[in-house]
């Protein structure tokens, strides 16, 4: 049986992921900042078939909680062996650029935090020899571009820190998963034009539940995203700079 | 907040609605700046009753959240915007079923509700309303109310049947059906005119807990009716081995330039239905999606008809002039050469329906599908109409793309008294189609 803590719960994908793991009978603990959409979550969780579903009101940037927050939900599910990060601001670029509290919230909310939680995570499951570390990262995080650089940035920061944790916990028996959605369609989106490359939360969490049960490591969601990063990787920076990206 | 180009099932409209997504039940926000709101489901209603042309539509699909289910009483509450299929999902493996389906599974709880729908067991277990045991209902002028059927202020029999007007459901409480496995127990019998079919729906309406035909609307004549009759219980305790759930779904990838749906392939499509088995009775046991839901495996489908879309005509004629009416539609359409791909007829069962607006009542109900042809369909529909008119009859809005608005009052003369349960702050494009 799993048992999985989800910061970032009541996001879109993190819903739809954890009604996933919910169905095949495991255990749950959720965190997120609104009591009420945990409410909502715990009792659909249940609904569909999860052991035990608790969870805690938290924001993820108040670090000196952290470490309470992972006894707690040790204590509700007798341990945890799968810690899923989800959470992640999606602010206008422009914001960023004029205002540096907003620059600074961007940076710690989408990386500092969640690097944070992976390296206590991390110190649990490299003495019990088991679990795995899922992030939700970005193909935001693949190349700078002028129009979310800032976001992409912390979301790149992200991939990296992945990358070293995965190396140093591997020879441990402990997996570290890079999820890299690409464009999802749920309330962070809102207010973006939809086009085909869109995919639904859904179609996201198929993903990111077999990733994180079977196999992968960096996993392009959905997978045609990883030729499309290549691509734009490979365009020399002479050119890259001049796009209208 | 988006402004979206949003179709019913018939993709006969074309409006420009706004559109909200809210994702939590206590994030609900009717007052819109864009004119009046109305819940939209899934959009399977297939005329204009889940439109509202240049106003805003609230999309329920991600109210979608579990509040209990009880596995030991058999109930289920969910909000609004969950599936039928997602129910099924959920309850069949634990040996329960709904207690009343229509003839698609992709429809939301709440769209169930708001057009009180029927299935092939409307003679055993009435309307899908009828298994309602609560529900929660938003309104823009009153606090959140909680409903039950004994509910003596007429909002909850308002509510079902009462196509989204009376406020938003947020959630509702079902009660659910036992069955033993996943299987059904079916016979299809041949029959050769309209007279055999009430014999055969007579007969099994007792035995058998599901009755359906389907009509080959291009006999003519002696043959006036043909058709299959379906009659089916979910399988017993003891059945093994019965097929597993079909893998794969189809998807029609795109529209046709022109209908699919002509002469010559519904002239092709009936013979090869009707002789696809040979013995005159079949005994089969299917897996209960392909038997309730055999459309539903080609998502979708709508798109055949073309670009032009489809209209839906759906009656119900008394049981004192059935026999004759049904033989007087039936020849009115074999006579128009403008056959129906899908012609269904059903006995309805006397249970009360609970809704003030709710369509079935005892008699027989036939469904027809017609390629949307301008004047051409107007005609045959409006001659269809006089013929139900006249047999005391009537037609069912969540179908309706085009009955007249004298038609609507004539059929439902209780929508004065529905009028005082509409929320002020909802309408729909149906609603203002049929009232002055």
């Amino acid at each position: 049986m799993n048992k999985i803590i989800i910061f970032g719960a009541s996001s879109a994908i993190a819903e739809q992921t954890a009604r996933l793991f919910a169905r095949n009978g495991d255990r749950l603990f959720l965190i997120a900042r609104q009591e009420a959409q945990l409410q909502i979550m715990a009792s659909d969780l249940k609904g569909r078939g999860a052991e035990s579903v608790d969870y805690a009101v938290a924001d993820a940037t108040e670090y000196e909680r952290h470490e309470a927050l992972f006894d707690a939900a040790s204590t509700s599910m007798d341990g945890f062996n799968i810690l899923l990060i989800a959470y992640g601001t999606l602010p206008n670029q422009t914001d960023c650029q004029n205002d540096t509290a907003t620059l600074l919230h961007t940076l710690n909310t989408n990386f500092t935090s969640a690097a944070a939680l992976m390296e206590r995570a991390a110190g649990h499951m490299e003495k019990q020899k088991e679990g795995v570390i899922a992030v939700i990262s970005s193909v935001a995080g693949d190349r700078g571009r002028q129009s979310n650089y800032v976001y992409g940035s912390a979301k790149s920061a992200l991939s990296s820190y992945a990358s070293g944790l995965r190396n140093r916990l591997f020879k441990s028996g402990v997996r570290v998963v890079t999820i890299k959605p690409g464009f999802v369609d749920t309330p962070m989106t809102a207010e973006f034009d939809k086009g085909a490359l869109w995919a639904s939360p859904k179609t996201i969490a198929e993903g990111i539940y077999k990733a994180i049960t079977v196999k992968g490591d960096i996993v392009y969601l959905p997978g045609f995203w990883r030729l499309i990063m290549m691509i734009i990787r490979t365009i020399p920076e002479f050119i890259f700079k001049r796009l209208g990206l | 907040m988006a402004h979206e180009n949003i179709n019913s099932w018939g993709r006969h409209f074309h409006y420009r609605h706004h559109v909200q997504q809210p994702h939590w039940r206590h994030q609900i926000n009717l007052d819109s700046q864009h004119g009046s709101v109305l819940p939209y489901g899934n959009g399977r209603s297939y005329g204009d009753s889940c439109l509202n042309d240049a106003h805003t539509l609230i999309r329920t699909t991600d109210l979608d959240h579990i509040l209990e289910l009880d596995l030991e009483q058999g109930t289920l509450h969910c909000e609004s915007g969950v599936l039928l299929s997602d129910i099924l999902d959920l309850i069949v493996p634990h040996g329960w079923f709904l207690s009343v389906t229509p003839g698609t599974r992709f429809i939301t709880l709440g769209g169930a509700i708001a057009n009180d729908v029927h299935g092939k067991n409307h003679h055993r277990n009435g309307t899908f309303g009828n298994h309602v045991l609560q529900m929660e209902l938003l309104r823009s002028d009153k606090p959140i109310q909680t409903l039950t059927p004994d509910d003596d202020s007429g909002l909850f029999n308002a509510t079902v049947g009462g196509l989204g007007l009376t406020g938003l459901i947020l959630s509702a409480k079902i009660k659910l059906q036992a069955i033993h496995n996943p299987w059904m127990q079916t016979e299809t019998i041949r029959f050769h005119n309209l007279s055999e079919f009430f014999d055969l729906s007579h007969e099994s309406d007792q035995p058998f807990e599901y009755t359906v035909s389907w009509i080959d609307c291009l006999a003519k004549g002696e043959q006036l009716g043909k058709g299959l009759f379906i009659r089916s219980n979910h399988a017993s305790a003891d059945t093994r081995n019965g097929p597993i759930k079909p893998a794969k779904s189809h998807t029609m990838p795109l529209t046709p330039p022109v209908s699919m749906v002509n002469s010559i392939s519904l002239r092709l499509f009936n013979k090869l239905y009707y002789a696809r088995q040979k013995q005159d009775r079949k005994l089969s046991l299917n897996h209960y999606e392909p038997y309730f839901y055999p459309l539903d495996g080609l998502h979708h489908w709508n798109r055949m008809y073309g670009p032009k879309g489809f209209v839906q005509h759906q009656c119900q004629l008394p049981n004192e002039h059935c026999a004759d009416s049904t033989a007087e539609l039936l020849k009115q359409i074999a006579h128009s050469g403008q056959g129906s791909f899908l012609a269904v007829l059903k006995m309805f069962g006397d249970i009360p329906s609970p809704g003030l607006m709710s369509f079935p009542r005892p008699g027989a109900t036939l469904a027809l599908d017609f390629p949307w042809q301008g004047s051409r369909t107007t005609k045959l529909l409006n001659a269809l109409d006089d013929v139900v008119r006249e047999a005391g009859g009537r037609l069912y809005p969540a179908k309706d793309s085009r009955m007249s608005m004298e038609n609507f009052h004539h059929f439902y003369p209780q929508a004065k008294q529905f009028q005082a349960f509409i929320d002020p702050a909802f309408s729909s494009s149906f609603w203002r189609r049929v009232n002055p």
